[in-house]
């Protein structure tokens, strides 16, 4: 658990970075700051490995005053992570990640197996080990910096802004890869950033701050979204809301309509769903291809009963017979899914379902 | 002129003993490698001090200047008459004339150092020392060894001045020759000190290369 007493953060000019701050992060969950620039998030935040020392209140990690603790020490125990990855130029991808645990006091042998265990949970390439920072492209950079920051497996992660400088589309397999690692090591989380869509899709509690360090709200992603607490928290989430709510809804429940069996083509027949359309399922090459009655192909998208009614419906919307398939436990696809049944959803909103 | 040069080469007797050719270029390097030595101690811990912390930049910068408007000669002159002829007198002068570059390329390389970089080192738990001794000075290696590069050919080419204090060095050739109007002999001295700093500027430029290898010059 991290806790803000009444931290405030002033500097001698008088700017106020953060006022009066009272915050608790339990452990083990995925912390998320929000705001626009020089709402102090980042120094908020920078208080927890002491990067920044407060000048009203304190910071607790489990009941210990921070402040008590050497501050080497401190950051030693806790790992982070920088917006432009922050790698040593001079040093290689595996000594880079080696970093820490050399600090710590591990041998060169000892730290190098532990940074290659820590690449590989990243998602990077062995080959890539030996290559410096500056022949990786951004997403690969920073996928090092998170490998740095997790290899000597501190129970804190600290992540500045860590996609915000990677193209959208990495952005977005750099979240899904944090989400998911998140899930396996369990860690206790605090990232920063600008990005409210970010903040909703990877957070399990976001803490929305206004300039001058003011917390506006702290709360889940469906409360903030569904339940902002005042005009500035509801001006950041107002865009897209009710699209966004439907992230916060899985298809566990959802009514899907079991497929028939094959014709003698192959082919199976949607019936109600989707008159006059078939189904070609590949189970070898894995493809599922939609056949419309003029003869049209289109391939066919998948979900599975964990993804999100959103995801759902935008496969629906863009699906040529309004359908969408989902999968068994097994990875085939058993069943259907099509407007009718994602309605309850849209009709009530996602909290009646949620 | 050119072949009394030639000539003075080409005697062997100009080649041994402790007048000889080899000696004098000893004595030359000697000199040169004590002012070296003794400016790197002076101005590398203050370089990468007021580098690392940002304290005395202004000191820095105003230090240097009156140090490059020093007459090396001026200097050696005055120290002699305060302190008598010694090696002292031109060593003092010469560290004098080495510390700018080597200041100046020490303070630049670790200030230089990317404040981001610096700042993560921090964060995952790096103490000063280890900053400066892990991160900061191999990241400023090049710019370093730079400075030091103009120091030692700025002090080998003023080495000659301690021949005018009577002590030894290549620069004996040029006031010896000069006192007797024997240029020829001048003209020995005057190409041993090009050729030998021609020949060091060489070696110094191969290991800057070699130490600053292309990974520290891509962009990140």
């Amino acid at each position: 658990m991290i806790t803000f007493e009444s931290v405030s953060k002033t500097f001698p000019d008088g700017t106020k970075a953060v006022t009066d701050l009272d915050l608790e992060i339990p452990t083990g969950s995925f912390t998320v700051l929000v705001g626009p620039s020089g709402c102090g998030k980042t120094t908020s935040m920078r208080m927890i490995n002491r990067m920044v020392a407060p000048t009203a209140g304190r910071v607790l990690i489990d009941g210990q005053d921070i402040a008590e603790i050497r501050a080497v020490t401190l950051r030693l125990g806790i790992g982070y992570v920088l917006q432009n990855a922050g790698l040593f130029p001079h040093r290689t991808v595996l000594d880079n990640v080696a970093t820490v645990q050399r600090l710590l006091g591990l041998s060169k042998s000892q730290a190098r197996a532990k940074a290659h265990e820590a690449l590989e949970r990243v998602g990077l390439d062995a080959a890539l080990a030996n290559r410096y920072p500056a022949q990786l492209s951004g997403g690969q950079q920073q996928r090092v910096g998170v490998a740095r920051a997790l290899a000597a497996d501190p129970p804190i992660l600290l992540m500045d802004e860590p996609f915000s400088a990677v193209d959208p589309i990495v952005r977005e397999e750099l979240q899904a890869e944090v989400r998911h690692l998140q899930a396996e090591i369990k860690k206790t989380i605090v990232m920063v950033t600008h990005d409210i869509d970010e903040a909703l899709g990877l957070g399990d509690k976001i803490a929305v701050m206004a300039p001058g360090g003011q917390l506006q709200q702290y709360d889940t992603p469906l409360q903030i979204l569904t339940r902002p607490a005042n005009s500035f928290v509801n001006s950041l989430v107002a865009k897209d809301r009710g699209f966004r709510t439907l992230s916060f809804a899985t298809l566990k429940d959802v009514d899907a309509t079991s497929l028939g069996s094959p014709g003698s083509d192959g082919l199976i027949p949607l019936g109600v769903g989707a008159p006059g359309w078939l189904l070609e399922l590949d189970m070898a090459l894995r493809t599922a291809t939609w056949r419309g009655p003029d003869g049209e192909e289109t391939g066919a998208a998948v979900l599975h009963r964990g993804d999100s009614v959103r995801s759902a419906l935008d496969a629906v919307l863009a699906s040529p017979c309004s359908l969408v398939l989902l999968m068994d436990e097994n990875d085939v696809p058993r069943s259907y899914v099509g407007l009718e049944d994602l309605a309850p959803y849209l009709r009530h909103g996602v909290r009646s379902r949620a | 002129m050119i072949n009394d040069m030639l000539s003075y080469f080409a005697d062997a007797a100009n080649w041994a003993g402790d007048t000889g050719i080899p000696a004098r270029l000893g004595e030359h390097l000697w000199y040169s490698f004590l002012a070296v030595v003794a400016a790197l101690i002076i101005a590398f811990p203050l370089g990468v001090f007021i580098g690392h912390t940002g304290v005395g930049k202004v000191f820095l910068v105003s230090a240097s200047n009156v140090l490059r408007a020093l007459p090396s000669l001026g200097i050696m002159t005055l120290l002699v008459l305060l302190m008598g002829i010694g090696l002292l007198p031109p060593l003092a002068a010469l560290v004098l004339i080495a510390i700018p570059p080597i200041l100046a390329g020490v303070y630049a390389g670790v200030a230089n150092v990317d404040p981001e970089v610096v700042d993560a080192a921090r964060a995952i738990g790096m103490k000063d020392s280890r900053i400066i001794l892990q991160v900061e000075l191999p990241l400023a290696l090049p710019l370093i060894l730079g400075g030091l590069r103009g120091a030692i050919l700025q002090v080998i080419a003023t080495a000659t001045i301690a021949a005018y204090v009577n002590l030894g060095g290549l620069g004996r050739y040029i006031f010896d020759g000069l006192a007797v109007y024997d240029y020829g002999q001048v003209l020995v001295g005057a190409v041993l000190v090009t050729g030998l700093a021609l020949v060091l500027d060489g070696l110094l430029a191969v290991l800057v290369k070699v130490f600053s290898p292309a990974r520290l010059a891509i962009a990140r």
